[in-house]
């Protein structure tokens, strides 16, 4: 027990662009001892996962270790063969990747896979691998462990398909399992369940781990120690408890200061007040199934309303019904009073104008052969028939108005922009249109939360100064409660609870709210033992959202 | 009904849609050629009384409207015709003894598709297995050389890839025949031998494109995260390409193996005049050059016929080979 499973000194490593290579780690050092679970965390291109991978002795394609030494129980995993790495990945380090529905290959049942490594490295008969596969599945609280692993990937929910990876992870009973943000593409009252997985397993055969995530108040719940990491640099490292007490370093309290960015109140709305946007009992199908029920709510001027529920609670097709893009098939949209055209061909150049989306992704989202002054100024000339000079002026405010200097981003790429500054310009091409209404679908959640903020505020000044209202898409409950003043409630394609900010975070809550909100993971370390204590072994994710229909 | 067995009988109604249209393009086109068969059979020097009686006998002088009607009629009820030749020959000769075109195209067909098969057993296994390999090894000597190979193979003419064949297989070291003596009732281990050479020409021919596209679709999903996973588990390099790679790359695979079979049963005329092989293709640049609409028209509906069946069976197995249509939720 003296020597530490993993060591890491020195490590350095590069990743290539454009036939350079380009340092992406400086020089960290990693310590891992045998049962011990060490929290990685950092902003997305931090190197968490190209460190924990090189835990493992693996990098990707474009990607050396140029310095540096990693041992793996004694065994210097840099100067091994790939041969004999080979023999200790998945026998003795496992790795849990990020989103399980792409790293299960969709041709084989997940039973299949399972077995895979047992019985390649021959630790077990294909038989004993898989019974002991629905052992596993049983432990990690899987439905029908007995049969589910007889389907194939796409047969399986999400975080079903993340308990399965763990369980996959186990099959050899390693002594190192790498978790790469394994429950970041889940929804949070899935995320507990995974979670509560997870360590309950590690803790049951006392492995060891790294778990990569760059959610704060989860790798409390998850690790002992936390090692967090800034443009391939450590930044420091501690225990968790002291960790979250008494951050050391400016770059870590940053972090944690985010969640308290919070607007004020504003005064609701006169009650006669005719709302901007006003759905009145959309019910929409896809094909002949519907997805929506009856949906209803309003949208006043100058204010935000967030709509919240997990992915397949009809968020996004609410507002692909608004936009009329989905035509609904029953009910009635008003804009200011008047009604609108079910269908987008049917409404005027001036009704399509005051409508105006932002997107999750501003990566797709954004053409990638446009420059970014082309890309604001289609708008701009579409509907406000601008040219020459006049178009350009306005492309130039547009690009103050949101913090990129014109006479720097007018001709550049949307590939040569980070991903905060392209969502900024998805901002700049809706403002373009001069809309009195604009829906933000997911616009932060896929930004680390130091730029997520930036984003946050800048729409929150934007309303201010332009008198905005916005229809706030998120699952993300902190989002919600930093800049929303209405929240809408959704689940399974129906409003569950609507009203004011204050009384959505104030008991009593409808039990859906409750179960939501009660999700989010907190800072405390303890948190998730006491919500499971709270909710009672029976009554965590599936069990919870199941009693509730 | 399940959806695959919808989606086989949409695709073969739309199939004799095609094959409806096809009979119209080709009759069309056929009398658009200059000359016709009576002029085609007689020559230049031809009285034009005899080639007016030629064209009475064979019902040349009715217009091409009321002539594909009429062959059209026949064809629904199962006859394919008789051809003008065999027709004209007749008439001149006497002589009961018609045969017809399906007489005439039934053997020829038959030793078509036995060429297609014989080469198909040897290029498809042959293609997939350098595919894998060439994925397996990508970049290195072995994959540039069989690259290499392939590609300089498939861009040399037919004619000289035989001769090439025949020069080494049949002159300098006579193992196999350098013509393709097919009979009737021939024993099976001669027509083997026999179908041999030109079997393996096609075979330079076809590999070059099922190879690549074997090598392109395996390497285009070693960048999957279910790929990275598989290595991750300490999965050997092989398996990693036959066991999680192949499964999912098999679409495309079979799309390309399917086009070169519908190539092998149709466009091998080069060959089959090579090696004197009597195949389809010789009978149907016959009938081209003699006008013979009946056999022209029959030998473009078993060649349209030929890439539908092999479209639908590429499209049926890809299907079958996607978990998430095989097994639906």
């Amino acid at each position: 027990m003296t020597n530490p499973l993993v060591q890491m000194r020195g490590i350095r490593m590069d990743g290539r662009s454009d036939e350079a290579w380009s340092p992406i780690i400086k020089g960290v050092d990693l310590t891992l001892n045998r049962g011990e679970v060490l929290g990685l965390i950092g902003e997305s291109g931090a190197g968490k996962s190209t460190l924990g991978l090189a835990a493992m002795g693996f990098t990707r394609d474009g990607v050396r270790i140029s310095e540096g030494a990693v041992s793996f129980d004694g065994i210097d995993l840099l100067a091994a063969s790939a041969e004999q790495k080979r023999q200790l990945l998945g026998k003795r380090i496992a790795y849990v990747a990020q989103s399980a529905a792409a790293s299960f290959n969709p041709a084989h049942t997940l039973l299949d896979q399972h077995a895979e490594a047992p019985v390649q490295h021959g630790v077990m008969s294909r038989a004993e691998a898989e019974a002991d596969g629905m052992e596993l599945y049983r432990k990690l609280r899987l439905p029908n462990p007995d049969e589910i692993g007889f389907r194939y990937p796409h047969q399986v929910s999400g975080g079903q398909l993340q308990r399965a990876m763990t369980a996959m992870a186990m099959s050899c009973r390693p002594d190192l399992i790498i978790f790469d943000e394994p429950t970041t593409a889940l929804d949070v009252t899935t995320q507990i369940e995974v979670l509560a997985a997870i360590r309950n397993i590690v803790e049951e055969f006392g492995t060891a781990a790294i778990y990569i995530t760059h959610d704060l108040a989860v790798v409390a719940q998850m690790a002992d120690r936390i090692k967090v990491l800034l443009k391939g640099e450590e930044v420091e490292e501690a225990e968790t408890r002291e960790m979250l007490s008494a951050p050391k370093q400016d770059y870590t309290k940053s972090l944690w200061a985010v969640r308290e960015f919070q607007r004020p109140a504003k005064p609701a709305p006169a009650v006669d007040a005719t709302p901007v946007i006003s759905v009145q009992g959309i019910t929409a199908a896809y094909g002949k199934m519907d997805v929506l029920h009856d949906v209803s709510f309003d949208i006043h001027a100058g204010r935000t309303v967030a709509v919240v529920g997990e992915s397949g609670s009809g968020k996004s097709t609410t507002a692909r019904c608004i936009t009329g893009l989905l035509p609904p098939r029953l009910g009635r949209i008003e804009l200011d009073g008047a009604e609108l055209p079910l269908d987008y061909r049917k409404r005027s150049k001036d009704q399509l104008r005051q409508v105006q989306m932002i997107y999750q992704m501003a990566d797709t989202a954004l053409n990638p052969r446009q420059s970014i002054g082309d890309i604001i100024a289609r708008p701009v000339e579409f509907y406000m028939g601008l040219k020459g000079r006049a178009k350009r002026d306005r492309v130039a405010d547009l690009l103050e108005q949101i913090e990129l200097p014109a006479d720097q981003y007018y001709d550049r790429l949307p590939s040569e922009l980070s991903g905060g500054q392209k969502q900024r310009v998805g901002i700049a091409r809706a403002l373009a249109a001069e809309p009195k209404f604009i829906i933000c679908d997911e616009v932060t959640s896929a930004l680390d939360q130091l730029v997520a903020e930036g984003i946050l505020r800048l729409l929150a000044r934007l309303q201010d100064e332009l008198g905005l209202s916005y229809m706030f898409i998120t699952h993300d409950l902190a989002t919600v409660k930093s800049i929303a003043d209405e929240v809408v409630v959704m689940k399974d394609g129906a409003v569950v609870e609507q009203g004011p900010k204050a009384d959505m975070f104030r008991p009593p809550h409808h039990p859906y709210t409750d179960l939501l909100l009660s999700s989010v993971p907190e800072m405390d370390p303890d948190w998730l033992s006491d919500l499971l204590r709270e909710r009672g072994a029976d009554n965590v994710g599936d069990a919870a959202t199941a009693r509730m229909d | 009904m399940p959806p695959v067995l919808k989606i086989i009988l949409q695709r073969l109604a739309l199939g004799l849609l095609t094959l409806f249209i096809v009979s119209i393009v080709i009759f069309t086109a056929v009398n658009m050629l200059p000359g016709d068969f009576a002029q085609a059979i007689l020559g230049q020097s031809a009285t034009p009384e005899a080639i007016a009686a030629i064209r009475r006998d064979l019902g040349l002088d009715q217009p091409p409207v009321t002539r594909y009607f009429v062959w059209l009629g026949d064809m629904l009820q199962g006859n394919l015709g008789v051809s003008y030749a065999q027709l004209n020959f007749q008439s001149n000769m006497g002589g009961a003894n018609l045969k017809t075109v399906a007489d005439q195209i039934a053997p020829r067909f038959g030793n078509t598709m036995f060429l297609a098969g014989v080469t198909a057993a040897i290029a498809v296994p042959f293609a997939v297995t350098l595919g894998v390999l060439a994925a397996l090894y990508r970049n290195s000597v072995f994959d540039k050389a069989v690259n290499i190979s392939t590609l300089t193979s498939i861009s040399s003419p037919e004619f000289f890839l035989a001769y090439i064949l025949i020069l080494f297989l049949a002159v300098l070291n006579p193992i196999l025949p350098a013509i393709s003596n097919v009979y009737q009732g021939i024993a099976f281990q001669d027509r083997l031998m026999a179908t041999l050479l030109p079997a393996l020409t096609l075979t330079l021919v076809v590999t070059a494109h099922m190879m690549r596209m074997t090598r392109a679709a395996i390497i285009n999903l070693l960048a999957s995260p279910y790929i990275e996973m598989a290595r991750l588990k300490g999965v050997s390099p092989l398996r990693v390409i036959v066991k999680h790679a192949l499964p999912n790359a098999l679409a495309p695979i079979i799309n390309v193996v399917a086009l070169n079979l519908a190539y092998l049963i149709t466009g091998v005329v080069v060959v089959e005049v090579v090696f004197v092989y009597p195949g389809i293709g010789q009978l149907f640049v016959d009938a081209v050059k003699n006008r013979d609409i009946p056999v022209v028209q029959a030998c473009c509906l078993i060649f349209a016929g030929a890439y539908i069946l092999l479209n639908l069976a590429a499209d049926v197995l890809s299907i079958l080979t996607n978990p998430r249509l095989r097994h639906p939720k």
